[in-house]
């Protein structure tokens, strides 16, 4: 695959997906983005099966400088290489699952989502600080139109709140961006990486990027567009909202925040953990009382990011390492989860949980698809999101065993609100004769659920396929954290056995120089 | 005293002026019925005026002792005015055509107002400077008012006039204080007597120059003509006065305050940082309430400058080549903008011009609504579209200047503005159709609304050359 551009072929197909999409009919628009997801798919399996693990730590680099001040680079570590591969493999399964859903202005709907694919893989493969600034922003305007045309009843409030909103966390963002071009002389990411800004300056720039990526990730306070977003937009555009957009917040951190402002990211975990620590209880709560089935995993996809943040701020392998798994394996399971509301909202067209129950016995296939994706949601063992939610909280024990205290919560939280949901779906009386009435799974929605709960039994059974390509990337970022990382406080300590007046005085002067 | 490579610098506006007495003498003799051929042979005159700019180029950048220049700063301006003018003509006859029959006078008021600016753009000392404006502005006032039976077009005219001699007579004052303070004209001059430090006539001298550039550039605090003449002129002209004039006011005032002013800097600096910054802040905000999409273009407008004066306020060669690219981009988006709403007309043929009557266009004329859109996302300075390398290019100058917090400022507000941009998406796209729309737009119109629809999505393979021309441009002017 040596110079073999793929990674451009990866966003062409789609871009010329898209564009013929434009001028087809509604019927061949369908078939058109399913076959260009489907190629890319098979290009991203390509990619994978030829990144070579444990060789470059940047591969499939492209470099072609045809804009000016800055260029078309391109380039992969293993990170970004899941990300790639998450969303072309979400991309096909949001195509199946608007198949009959979407009915008014198809070829329109099936190029915004070929163009968000587009920009999606820009984003995790961008090697050019400002190509990523394009690509991270340019992905407001295809999904303004889908919250915007397709989505529920309220869907203007959303669509505006949704582009507002993470406008002006990236506006600044991108002032930093400027600012560090100026101060390093490129734009090239990996330099950047590399660069030791001067600690004054970082606290700047990470606030800047934060802004950013606490919005698109989302982090509390600033999470409130989520649910807004979700529940109004169409299902697929849920799963890729949840499935893939909100990793770029996550990546952005990875990338960006965590080894380019290294001292600044040490300086600021309180904000992080004290953030995620009330993110994970109180969204875990508002989770738990809402009557919304999509408002529900709006809320709980928050929790589980602030997991992902926890691990991240970790400044250690395994909690970074765990932040990449809840946010592959939350990609999956959230996107199903949205899959599943999908499938019964098709039906009855409400999402009021009440309005449901008793599923299991009409739908006994649903039925059983949601528990898995349930179960997954709640971390059990042998599945995705138990490997990330477990390491990120290892990692994170070994920096504050009182944060790990709080975030531990979430699962336990999420146990509640995540069973209470199956309960009052699936279980109990069939008290609403149109709900007891509803058909079980078509073969088409078998077919999109089904690969995904094969890839959450992969993740949780045998995750190592996932983290050896990440791993040497980690390990990397962990070194570079290394100078910076607070010291943790779950570390038992034995000291030598002294005099007790001498090791007082000592300890004292040791307290005194500290300070 | 004249020589022949003075001639041969200004050969721009010799062409200009030769083309636009000829044609109306064509026009006076042909009547209405010789519009259709003065139209044209206005747009080949510009065409050719354009390509003689390089023989001008070849002969500057110094012309008549100084009185005019043609520098790269010139060219570059002048082929933006000339291209936005071209296109004004373009884009008219089907407008007119509508309650009778389109006129030949309107093309050759367009030449001439394209005279003046060139003449804004060349001008090396402060009497070039006013006769060029004056030139520019008789015109446009003569164009504001060009459809004589409708009270609002007469009224914009009327209200163009007086306010905007007003601005002409702030500006010559200031000029006088320039000229008695400093004892010259020429621009050069003027920076060497204000070298030895800024005395306060002077100073007063320059802030009345500047309140009547701004006028011209339509900035805040002197703005309020804007909305009204945007609303009463006709449509085509409105589409005229939003690009051409205000690439040629720009560069005057970027001219003026780094050539003449350049020892005041830290002076005019914060006047215009606080222009910038109002206007961003004004045009953004009053812009949300608009029913009607010409004011709405106005205060987008206002915006639009105030954006376009940050890389002025950053005073280096970046900041003027950033303000430079920004013009040029936003003189794509306006023409591009406004070859749409010139197609907005119902079936009888009437124009639009209201917000709400946009609902479902993407419905009924897709091509139409989806350039509509692109336009306007890129005004909003949302990427991957061109619009946004426009903003990039002065906060990046800003930056630069070490004028962080500006730019952190100005582009935070730039999300207000990204509301109505959106509004008009939304009505496009998410509202269900309310009136029927003809069914297609003319060929011109849509060439030139497909052309800068492609050049705002692709604009990024032309950063090379922009970058390029720009810095050459803002080269000259150091």
């Amino acid at each position: 695959m040596d110079g073999f551009p793929i990674l451009s072929l990866m966003m062409a197909v789609p871009m010329a997906g898209a564009i013929a999409c434009l001028f087809a009919s509604a019927n061949s628009a369908r078939w058109i983005a399913l076959i260009a997801t489907l190629v890319d798919l098979v290009l991203g399996i390509a990619l994978w099966t030829n990144f070579d693990q444990g060789g470059l730590q940047w591969q499939f680099q492209e470099y072609y400088p045809v804009f000016g001040r800055f260029a078309w680079a391109l380039g992969i570590d293993g990170i970004a290489l899941m990300l790639i591969a998450l969303t072309v493999f979400l991309m096909p399964i949001c195509i199946g699952a608007s198949w009959e859903a979407i009915t008014k202005r198809v070829p329109e709907y099936m190029a915004a989502f070929l163009f968000m694919e587009v920009l999606m893989i820009g984003v995790f493969a961008a090697q050019d600080l400002y190509l990523f600034y394009i690509m991270f922003e340019a992905g407001l305007i295809p999904m303004y139109l889908v919250i915007g045309i397709w989505g529920g009843a309220n869907r203007i409030y959303a669509s505006y709140k949704f582009f507002l909103y993470t406008l002006l966390g990236s506006v600044l963002m991108l002032i930093a961006m400027m600012w560090m071009v100026h101060e390093t002389g490129t734009t090239e990411i990996p330099v950047l990486m590399a660069y030791n800004f001067d600690p004054h300056v970082q606290t700047w720039l990470w606030l800047a990027f934060f802004a950013s990526f606490a919005v698109k990730m989302p982090m509390w306070p600033v999470h409130t567009w989520l649910p807004d977003a979700h529940v109004q937009a169409p299902t697929a555009g849920s799963v890729i909202l949840a499935g893939v957009l909100l990793k770029m917040g996550g990546y952005g951190f990875i990338r960006f925040s965590l080894p380019m402002f290294p001292e600044a990211s040490a300086q600021f975990a309180w904000l992080v953990w004290g953030l995620s620590m009330v993110a994970v209880v109180y969204t875990s709560l508002v989770a738990l009382v809402q009557s919304d089935m999509k408002k529900l995993i709006a809320y709980s996809s928050v929790a589980h990011m602030a997991i992902v943040t926890v691990g991240l701020f970790a400044f250690n392998q395994a909690g970074i390492e765990g932040s990449m798994m809840v946010m592959l394996g939350h990609g999956l399971v959230s996107g199903a989860l949205f899959l599943c509301v999908g499938v019964i909202y098709d039906r009855l067209h409400t999402r009021e949980i009440n309005r449901y129950g008793g599923l299991s016995i009409n739908m006994p296939k649903y039925a059983v698809l949601f528990l898995l994706f349930t179960m997954a949601s709640v971390g059990l063992p042998g599945t995705s999101n138990f490997v990330g939610e477990f390491l990120s909280l290892m990692g994170i024990y070994q920096a504050s065993s009182w944060v790990a205290l709080v975030a531990t919560t979430g699962i336990i939280l999420g146990a509640a609100y995540m069973l209470y949901l199956y309960r009052r779906i699936c279980y109990g009386d069939q008290v609403n004769a149109d709900a007891a009435a509803m058909s079980d799974l078509s073969a088409r929605e078998i077919a999109l659920l089904a690969p995904i709960a094969a890839a959450v039994l992969w993740m949780g059974v045998y995750p190592e396929s996932f983290l050896a390509p990440m791993r040497a990337d980690i390990r990397a970022l962990e070194a570079r954290l290394a100078p910076a990382a607070p010291a943790g406080d779950s570390k038992i300590k034995m000291g030598a056995p002294k005099p007790v007046g001498e090791a007082h005085h000592e300890e004292a002067s040791a307290h005194g120089e500290a300070h | 005293m004249i020589d022949s490579a003075s001639l041969l610098a200004v050969l721009p506006e010799l062409i200009l002026t030769a083309g636009g007495l000829v044609l109306m003498l064509v026009a006076a003799f042909g009547g209405d019925n010789s519009a259709r051929v003065v139209n044209w042979l206005s747009v080949v005159t510009l065409a050719i005026a354009g390509i003689s700019l390089s023989c001008s180029l070849a002969h500057g950048p110094d012309a008549f002792d100084g009185l005019m220049r043609a520098d790269a700063f010139s060219v570059f301006a002048k082929a933006l005015i000339y291209g936005a003018a071209a296109a004004a003509i373009l884009l008219a006859p089907r407008f007119f055509s509508v309650g009778g029959k389109p006129r030949p006078e309107y093309a050759v008021l367009i030449l001439f107002a394209a005279i003046g600016m060139g003449m804004m753009v060349s001008a090396g000392d402060l009497l070039t400077l006013y006769v060029g404006l004056e030139m520019n502005s008789l015109a446009s006032y003569v164009l504001a008012s060009f459809m004589r039976q409708d009270e609002k077009s007469s009224e914009a005219g009327l209200k163009y006039f007086v306010l905007g001699s007003l601005a002409s007579g702030i500006l010559l004052y200031g000029s006088a204080l320039l000229y008695g303070f400093t004892g010259t004209t020429a621009f050069d001059g003027i920076a060497v007597a204000m070298g030895d430090g800024v005395s306060n006539g002077e100073l007063f001298g320059m802030v009345f120059l500047l309140c009547g550039l701004a006028f011209k550039i339509s900035a805040v605090p002197f703005h309020m003509w804007t909305p009204d003449v945007y609303e009463g002129a006709p449509t085509p002209v409105t589409a005229f006065f939003g690009s051409a004039p205000k690439v040629a006011a720009m560069a005057l005032t970027v001219r003026v305050a780094i050539e003449a002013l350049g020892p005041a800097g830290l002076d005019w600096q914060q006047i215009v940082i606080f222009v910038a910054l109002a206007s961003i802040l004004f045009g953004a905000v009053a812009a949300i309430g608009q029913t009607s999409l010409k004011r709405l273009m106005a205060y987008s407008s206002i915006n639009n400058v105030g954006f376009a004066l940050i890389g002025l306020a950053a005073g280096t060669p970046a900041g003027v080549a950033g303000t430079m690219s920004y013009m040029a981009i936003y003189v794509l988006m306006t023409v591009g903008g406004f070859a749409c709403i010139l197609q907005l007309r119902d079936t009888d043929g009437k124009p639009v011009d209201t917000i709400a009557s946009l609902a479902g266009l993407s419905q009924s004329r897709k091509g139409l609504a989806a350039a509509f859109a692109i336009f306007m996302f890129s005004m909003a300075g949302i990427p991957p579209l061109f619009g946004f390398w426009a903003k990039f290019l002065v906060f990046d100058a800003a930056v630069a200047a070490n004028l962080t917090a500006l730019a952190a400022f100005g582009i935070a507000m730039s999300v207000i503005g990204a509301f109505y941009y959106l509004k008009i998406i939304k009505t496009m796209y998410f509202d269900e159709p309310v009136i029927a729309y003809e069914a297609k737009g003319g060929p011109v119109e849509n060439i030139i609304l497909t052309a800068c629809a492609v050049v705002i999505v692709l604009g990024y393979l032309l950063n090379p050359v922009l970058d390029q021309a720009s810095a050459a441009a803002a080269a000259s002017l150091f």
